[in-house]
């Protein structure tokens, strides 16, 4: 045994030097031969899929080079080429975008557009100036005012009254406690609201007009409406779904079982089924007289529907964080919405991202369900676009121009949440 | 037991003339008990400690010790008796319970820092949102804090790129950044590979020099021996033996402390 320890006994007196790896490892090259050709049978896998890839895009070619541009039916693109019939986009593209909007006022959905890119810009990207916040925080009264049009006044009211009422709150909250404050705060929003702001609104639209063109909800349509609904549904039901995950973890009783009634509820029906609620039941319900617009009645639905997914992520998310960060935040003495806030949630999220924006991608396209209540999204168009006596027969061409722009906005959500995930990583790796 | 091999003779000294005790009340428990469902974790545990104390508490897994110092803090919630922490009695009072565990500091035995914050911001976070200090103050306290155990080079880093020793001494970093009145440790070098708890142990030693009331639960004999002036042994959710840690550990009294002593230390 001795003899054994003396010669395996070894005493290093240099450290070995850093060397380059071996260049064989990298490369197009080395590449190639590990990810294609790194047997003969994944040789003949790659050989096979690159002659079928070929010969898919060899058999789509002719149809799009051959396309028509200028035609006024169907059976006129048949006569001049055997390709694509594009001149029905090109012909109807403007009803795509807005539906029956008029025709004179097309820019205000583009406007409306134009400010959503720059309102989402700050919330999307930190590295935007913090300052543009105020766009995104204006964003959904104006784009209310332009979409659906009438006077200024009543949405210039609505924004003055929730000054005063924020600022009622900064008075009260020195004096009084955060409580206190907070309703004094509301109270000065609803007096405002309820006495002055409609007398106040008519007077001054009297003596300035700032109206524009009142535009009913039925003639919003194609991806107008689209946007109107997802952007609604996707804004409103993050909050309402963190509000219900935090419910239905929270220990008070009849929270909790409101919270998981609801979910549970919600998840177990078809969202077709909640919009013919919408479109027809509410009418029943709520009492003779009032109007509530079907648009609005829509959006209400698809949040409601969107959040309850959302609040089951989101648990998910909150049932893997590690027991010790709600310790660590309690320990510290912060306070419950504090360790939400500033603890949990930040990380909840982080680890719900993929399941939040799945949520979001359905919910955007889920908008065109509203075709089958009759409102007139992009799919609903086409059929009426095919019930014309020019159109008549279109099909891949209408469908694929609506399934592309679908394509370009779902693959956006779905590059930015993969881009979100890479920033928040603080793990090291 | 891999905690327990350290030698005392490696650990940093303490200087005897600092470590001062005031015969002042820092946590007062009488009568406390406590059950999880049918089970009785605590039972009839009464305990003084003053202000400057350093206690360690030890005693095998599952004996309570753990639970002891968790609802000094009301991480866990006792049923009866008192326990009053720096005269304010512990009830379901949650401004009372804010207000306690803004006094007492806490150090876990996995650290529970938050990894999506810098470790600049973990020492901030709660001075700034509890506190109210101005976010540049509690800076300036973060920094003078992460000095004080050693680390100010790694303010910007995140928690996941720095080692078990190193995130251990953040965690009690953040817990000074509050200027707490008591801290307590729940087993904070149970974690950590051998190497690293020396550097722990060694901040903590620092610690009591400076007269922070301390309450440790560890199976770091060593440290016990040349830094507590108490040692508490519980089992079966009972305090079965204290003393001073001379008597303790040469003239352990019960059956069950001399059981427990000689497993951890005979070897």
């Amino acid at each position: 045994m001795a003899d054994v320890a003396h010669q395996t006994a070894f005493v290093r007196h240099a450290a070995l030097p850093e060397r380059e790896p071996p260049t064989a490892q990298a490369g197009a090259v080395h590449w190639l031969r590990a990810n294609l050709f790194n047997s003969w049978f994944n040789a003949l896998l790659t050989l096979l899929l690159v002659y079928i890839i070929v010969q898919a895009v060899l058999g789509v070619w002719p149809w799009f080079a051959g396309a028509t541009w200028e035609a006024g039916s169907l059976q006129e693109c048949r006569e001049r080429g055997g390709g694509a019939c594009l001149a029905v986009i090109n012909e109807r593209w403007r009803q795509f975008l807005f539906g029956f909007y008029p025709r004179t006022e097309h820019w205000r959905p583009a406007v409306t557009f134009l400010w959503l890119c720059i309102a989402i810009a700050p919330v999307l990207f930190p590295a935007v100036p913090r300052r543009l916040f105020w766009a995104t925080a204006l964003f959904p009264f104006f784009a209310y005012w332009l979409i659906w049009g009438g006077s200024l006044w009543p949405v210039l009211m609505t924004l003055g009254g929730l000054g005063l009422g924020y600022a009622a709150y900064r008075f009260a909250a020195g004096r009084l406690g955060a409580m206190t404050a907070a309703l004094a705060g509301l109270l000065v929003l609803v007096v405002w609201l309820q006495v002055v702001a409609g007398p106040l609104a008519r007077e001054l639209s009297r003596m300035i007009p700032l109206d524009l063109v009142t535009v009913p909800s039925r003639n919003i349509g194609g991806f107008t409406l689209t946007f109107v609904i997802g952007v609604s549904g996707i804004s409103l039901s993050l909050p309402l779904g963190i509000l219900l995950a935090l419910g239905r973890q929270s220990k008070m009783f009849f929270i909790k079982t409101l919270c998981v009634g609801f979910i549970e509820f919600i998840r177990g029906v078809p969202l077709i089924t909640l919009l013919f609620v919408a479109s027809v039941m509410l009418a029943y319900l709520l009492p003779p007289g009032t109007t509530f617009d079907l648009v609005l009645r829509v959006i209400i639905m698809v949040t409601l529907f969107a959040s309850a997914y959302i609040a089951e992520v989101i648990r998910g998310g909150l049932a893997a964080l590690p027991r010790g960060q709600y310790e660590a935040a309690d320990a510290m003495g912060l306070t419950y919405w504090q360790a939400m806030q500033l603890i949990i949630l930040p990380q909840a999220l982080k680890i719900s991202i993929p399941g939040i924006v799945n949520v979001f991608i359905g919910l955007f396209k889920d908008t065109t369900l509203v075709a089958i209540i009759g409102l007139l999204d992009p799919l609903g168009l086409s059929t009426a676009v095919r019930a014309t006596t020019e159109w008549n027969g279109v099909i891949w061409e209408l469908y694929g121009f609506i399934a592309l722009i679908f394509f370009a906005f779902c693959y956006g959500m779905s590059k930015y949440s993969q881009h979100l995930e890479r920033r928040l990583r603080t793990e090291h790796r | 037991m891999a905690e327990a091999i350290l030698d005392p003779g490696e650990l940093k000294r303490p200087n005897p003339s600092a470590l001062r005790v005031s015969d002042e009340r820092a946590i007062e428990i009488v009568g406390m008990n406590k059950w999880f469902g049918q089970f009785h974790v605590l039972r009839d545990i009464d305990l003084t400690v003053y202000k400057g104390e350093r206690i360690v508490v030890c005693g095998p897994s599952g004996s309570g010790k753990s639970t002891l110092i968790r609802c000094i803090n009301r991480l866990e919630e006792h049923q009866t008796g008192t326990i009053r922490v720096e005269g304010v009695e512990l009830t379901s009072d949650l401004k009372n319970i804010d207000r306690i565990r803004s006094e007492v500091g806490m150090v876990f035995q996995h650290f529970n820092l938050f990894p999506h914050l810098t470790i600049l911001e973990n020492c901030t976070l709660a001075p700034i949102w509890v506190r109210k200090t101005p976010k540049k103050e509690a800076e300036e306290i973060a920094m003078q804090t992460l000095e004080k155990v050693r680390i100010p080079e790694q303010a910007q880093k995140y928690p996941g790129q720095l080692s078990g020793g190193q995130q251990q001494r953040v965690a009690i970093a953040r817990a000074l950044c509050m200027r707490p009145k008591i801290m307590l440790f729940d087993e904070p070098t149970s974690a950590l590979d051998p190497e690293m708890i020396k550097e722990v142990l060694d901040t903590m030693i620092q610690l009591a020099e400076e007269g922070m009331t301390m309450i440790c639960v560890t199976h770091e004999m060593g440290f016990a021996r040349s830094v507590a002036n108490r040692v508490i042994f519980m089992d079966q959710g009972q305090i079965v033996e204290q003393n001073a840690p001379e008597p303790f550990f040469n003239n352990p009294q019960s059956d069950r402390t001399k059981l427990f002593l000689s497993q951890i230390l005979g070897h």
